[in-house]
C-alpha cells in the first residue's frame, strides 16, 4: 500500500493535476473572445492588472458586511498557503521529489499557530456556507466535497506531523491524492482561474475608465 | 426537448466565451455579491443574489463545457436542462435585476456577474421567456423606432413648444453640424425641458448641433430584452442617419444605458467600429466648461446630491464630469455615503422600468435610495438620467418625500450668464 501510494498513485495523481490544470485554463482560451471595436478611454491592460491586486482586498464599503468572510478566508488561505509551502516535511519534500532546491521551514509553533488559523478559517468559511440562507441556496456539493477533501488532508497532515508512525503519513498522502485529482475537475480550480476571472473584468472596466 | 428550449439553450450557447468559462469556473459561491444587490438587501431574499441567477448559464456550462458534466449526462446521471430552467429565472432576471452591475465590482475573484446575466437573457428572450411588456416595447421600437411609440410628429410638435418656451431655436435634420444628438424617448415625452436647455446651452456655448427627426431614439431594447440581433439592428439605424446628416460625433443625452450601449456595445454588436465619435452629454458639457465656453453668473443654495446613473457612471466611466459641472452652479452639493462607481440603482435600470408587473418590487428596492437620502437630508437630487429621474420621481412619491427633482443639463442652463441677445423666437 506504501509504495503503491508513493509511487504510481502518486506520479498518477500529479499526472491528472498538471495535465487537467492546464486543460481548464486551455478550455477558457479554447472559448475565445471577440475583438471589442469600441475606443478605449484608457488601457485595457492596466485595468486587468490593478483589478488583478484591487481585489485581494474588499472595498472600503463593502468591508463591514462582509468582515467574517474576509477574516475567516484570508485565515484560511493564508494557514493553507503557509502550511503548503513552510511545513518541515513538505519543504524536504519538494526539495527531494519535485524541486531539487529546499528553503528553510518555519518552527514548530509557526507550523501550529498556520494550522490553527487554516482549522479556524475553513470551519467559519464552511458553517457560514451551512447556515446562511444566500451560501445554502447557491452552494452545491461540489463546494461541500472540495471543503470535505482540504479538511481531511490538513487533518491527516497534522496528524502526520504529530506522529511518529509511517502509517498516518501514507494516509496523508493518499488524501492529497485524491485532493489533487480532484483539483482540476472542481471549483478549486478557482486557485488558478481568479487570475483570468480578475483580468478580464478589469480589462472590460479599465477600458471604460473605471478602477474596479 | 421542445423548440423552445432548444432556441433558447442554442443562443445561450452562441453567448459562451471566454469571460463566461473563466467566470463560471472560478465563482466558490461566497455570496458577497449579495451585499451589493438591492434587490437583496432591501427584500432578503436569497433567491435575488446575483449569482443565482446566473443559474441558467453555470448549469448549461456545467453539463456541455466540463468533464463530470458531459460524463454525467452522456451516462443519463444528470437530467437534461428544462424548460423550468428557463422559466423559473424569468422573473429574477427580468424583475429582479437592473443590470447596475455593483454585484461586479465587490466579486473578489473578478467575476462580472451582470455580464453573465446579460447573456442569460439572450437565452430566456429567444425562448420567449421574457416580460410582455419589455417585447411590446422591443417591438414598437422596431417597427415605430421608439419604445414607446413615439413619432417624428410628436418630436417635431415637443422641439416647437420647446423654442417657445425657452427662446431658443432647436435645430432639425442640420446637415453637416457638429453634433447631433439622440433623445430618449422618456424625455421627450416625460423631461422635454431637457430639449430647450440644450437648445440655450448651445447657443450660450456656440455650438454647431442637430436633432434628426429620421431617427431619434437613443434607447435600446435589444440590450434590455437581450436580443443582440435587434439591438445590432437599431445601432444600424444610427449609423444610417448620422452617415445622411454627415455628423462627425453625436451626443448620447441623459439616459443611462443609451449611453453604455451605443458608446460601449454598439461597435460590437455590428461586429465594426462606428464611424462617428460618442461622447456623454455630461462629457460634452464638461468639456465646454474646461474651454470656458459656459459661463453662469447665479447658483442654486439648495442643498443637493447627485444619484450616479449606473451604466454612465459604474459601466460607462463618466464619473467626474457631472461633479465638475455641479462645483460651478452647486456650492451645497453633498455625496451619498455611497457614490460614484459604488452608487446603489434607481431600481428601474435594464428594462425594469419598461415592466410593469415588476413595479411593486421595484418601489421596495428604492428603500436603499431612501437610506441614503435620509443620511445625507437633501432638498433637492440630480441625476443625468431621464429613466433614472422617472424611476426616483415614482420611489419618492411612494415614500412621501419632498424632494426636487432635476436634470444635470437643466440645472446648468437655468444658471447660465446671457452673454448674448436672444435670438428671434422662432415661428
Amino acid at each position: 500500500m506504501t509504495a503503491f501510494v508513493d509511487g504510481p498513485l502518486w506520479n498518477f495523481a500529479l499526472l491528472v493535476f498538471l495535465l487537467g490544470i492546464v486543460w481548464r485554463l486551455f478550455s477558457i482560451v479554447k472559448a475565445g473572445s471577440k475583438p471589442d471595436y469600441s475606443v478605449a478611454r484608457r488601457s485595457a491592460g492596466s485595468g486587468a492588472v490593478m483589478t488583478l491586486f484591487r481585489r485581494f482586498l474588499p472595498r472600503r464599503d463593502m468591508a463591514p458586511k462582509i468582515r467574517i468572510h474576509t477574516v475567516a478566508g484570508y485565515m484560511f488561505h493564508l494557514g493553507l498557503f503557509a502550511l503548503l509551502l513552510f511545513a518541515a516535511p513538505h519543504v524536504l519534500f519538494l526539495e527531494q521529489h519535485l524541486l531539487g532546491v529546499g528553503w528553510t521551514p518555519m518552527p514548530y509553533w509557526a507550523f501550529i499557530v498556520a494550522s490553527q488559523l487554516a482549522f479556524a478559517g475553513l470551519l467559519l468559511l464552511w458553517l457560514r456556507r451551512l447556515l446562511n440562507p444566500v451560501t445554502r441556496l447557491i452552494s452545491d456539493a461540489d463546494d461541500h466535497i472540495a471543503a470535505i477533501l482540504v479538511f481531511v488532508v490538513m487533518l491527516t497532515g497534522c496528524l502526520a506531523l504529530m506522529e511518529e508512525f509511517t502509517g498516518l503519513r501514507v494516509l496523508h498522502r493518499f488524501t492529497v491524492e485524491l485532493l489533487m485529482i480532484y483539483f482540476p475537475f472542481s471549483r478549486l480550480m478557482h486557485a488558478f482561474t481568479f487570475i483570468p476571472s480578475r483580468a478580464f473584468t478589469g480589462a472590460w472596466f479599465g477600458r471604460r475608465g473605471v478602477d474596479a | 426537448m421542445s423548440e423552445r428550449l432548444e432556441k433558447g439553450l442554442q443562443a445561450m450557447r452562441t453567448q459562451v466565451d471566454a469571460r463566461v468559462v473563466s467566470f463560471m469556473s472560478t465563482c466558490v459561491h461566497c455570496g458577497i455579491c449579495a451585499e451589493a444587490c438591492l434587490f437583496f438587501t432591501e427584500t432578503d431574499d436569497p433567491r435575488y443574489t446575483p449569482i443565482y441567477k446566473t443559474e441558467p448559464m453555470r448549469k448549461l456550462w456545467s453539463r456541455e463545457y466540463t468533464f463530470w458534466g458531459k460524463l454525467a449526462t452522456t451516462l443519463g446521471l444528470r437530467r437534461p436542462m428544462s424548460e423550468a430552467d428557463l422559466a423559473d429565472w424569468e422573473r429574477l432576471v427580468y424583475d429582479g435585476c437592473s443590470m447596475c452591475g455593483r454585484c461586479s465590482m465587490v466579486c473578489p475573484l473578478g467575476v462580472d456577474i451582470a455580464y453573465v446575466i446579460r447573456k442569460v437573457k439572450e437565452g430566456l428572450s429567444a425562448a420567449g421567456y421574457s416580460p410582455e411588456d419589455l417585447v411590446a416595447a422591443s417591438e414598437r421600437a422596431r417597427t415605430i423606432g421608439s419604445p414607446m411609440g413615439v413619432t417624428a410628429k410628436t418630436l417635431e410638435a415637443t422641439i416647437r413648444a420647446q423654442e417657445k418656451e425657452s427662446g431658443y431655436p432647436v435645430p432639425l435634420d442640420v446637415q453637416g453640424a457638429d453634433y447631433l444628438c439622440l433623445l430618449s424617448s422618456g424625455e421627450i415625452a416625460g423631461f422635454p425641458e431637457f430639449i430647450g436647455s440644450l437648445a440655450k446651452i448651445f447657443h450660450h456655448a456656440d455650438v454647431s448641433w442637430t436633432l434628426s427627426s429620421e431617427y431619434f431614439e437613443a434607447t435600446n431594447t435589444g440590450v434590455q430584452l437581450g436580443n443582440s440581433k435587434l439591438a445590432a439592428e437599431l445601432v444600424e439605424r444610427v449609423v444610417t442617419v448620422v452617415e445622411k446628416l454627415g455628423v462627425k460625433t453625436i451626443i448620447s443625452p441623459e439616459c443611462g444605458h443609451a449611453y453604455t450601449t451605443i458608446r460601449w456595445d454598439a461597435p460590437n454588436f455590428i461586429g465594426r467600429p462606428l464611424p462617428f465619435k460618442v461622447v456623454q452629454i455630461m462629457e460634452l458639457l464638461d468639456q465646454l466648461r474646461e474651454e470656458g465656453r459656459l459661463k453662469t453668473s447665479t447658483t442654486t443654495q439648495q442643498r443637493l446630491t447627485y444619484h450616479d446613473p449606473c451604466n454612465i457612471s459604474r459601466r460607462g466611466g463618466v464619473l467626474q464630469q457631472p461633479r465638475h459641472l455641479l462645483g460651478m452652479v452647486a456650492p451645497n452639493f453633498v455625496e451619498m455615503a455611497d457614490h460614484g462607481d459604488m452608487n446603489w440603482c434607481c431600481g428601474g435600470g435594464g428594462g425594469v422600468s419598461s415592466n410593469e408587473r415588476a413595479n411593486p418590487l421595484r418601489l421596495q428596492v428604492f428603500g436603499a435610495k431612501k437610506r441614503q437620502l435620509d443620511e445625507v437630508g437633501v432638498e433637492t437630487m440630480v441625476t443625468a438620467c431621464s429613466n433614472c429621474r422617472h424611476m426616483l420621481e415614482d420611489g419618492l412619491e411612494d415614500n412621501d418625500m419632498e424632494i426636487e427633482l432635476i436634470g444635470v443639463t437643466e440645472l446648468i442652463a437655468e444658471n447660465l450668464t446671457e452673454t448674448k441677445p436672444l435670438p428671434p423666437s422662432p415661428a
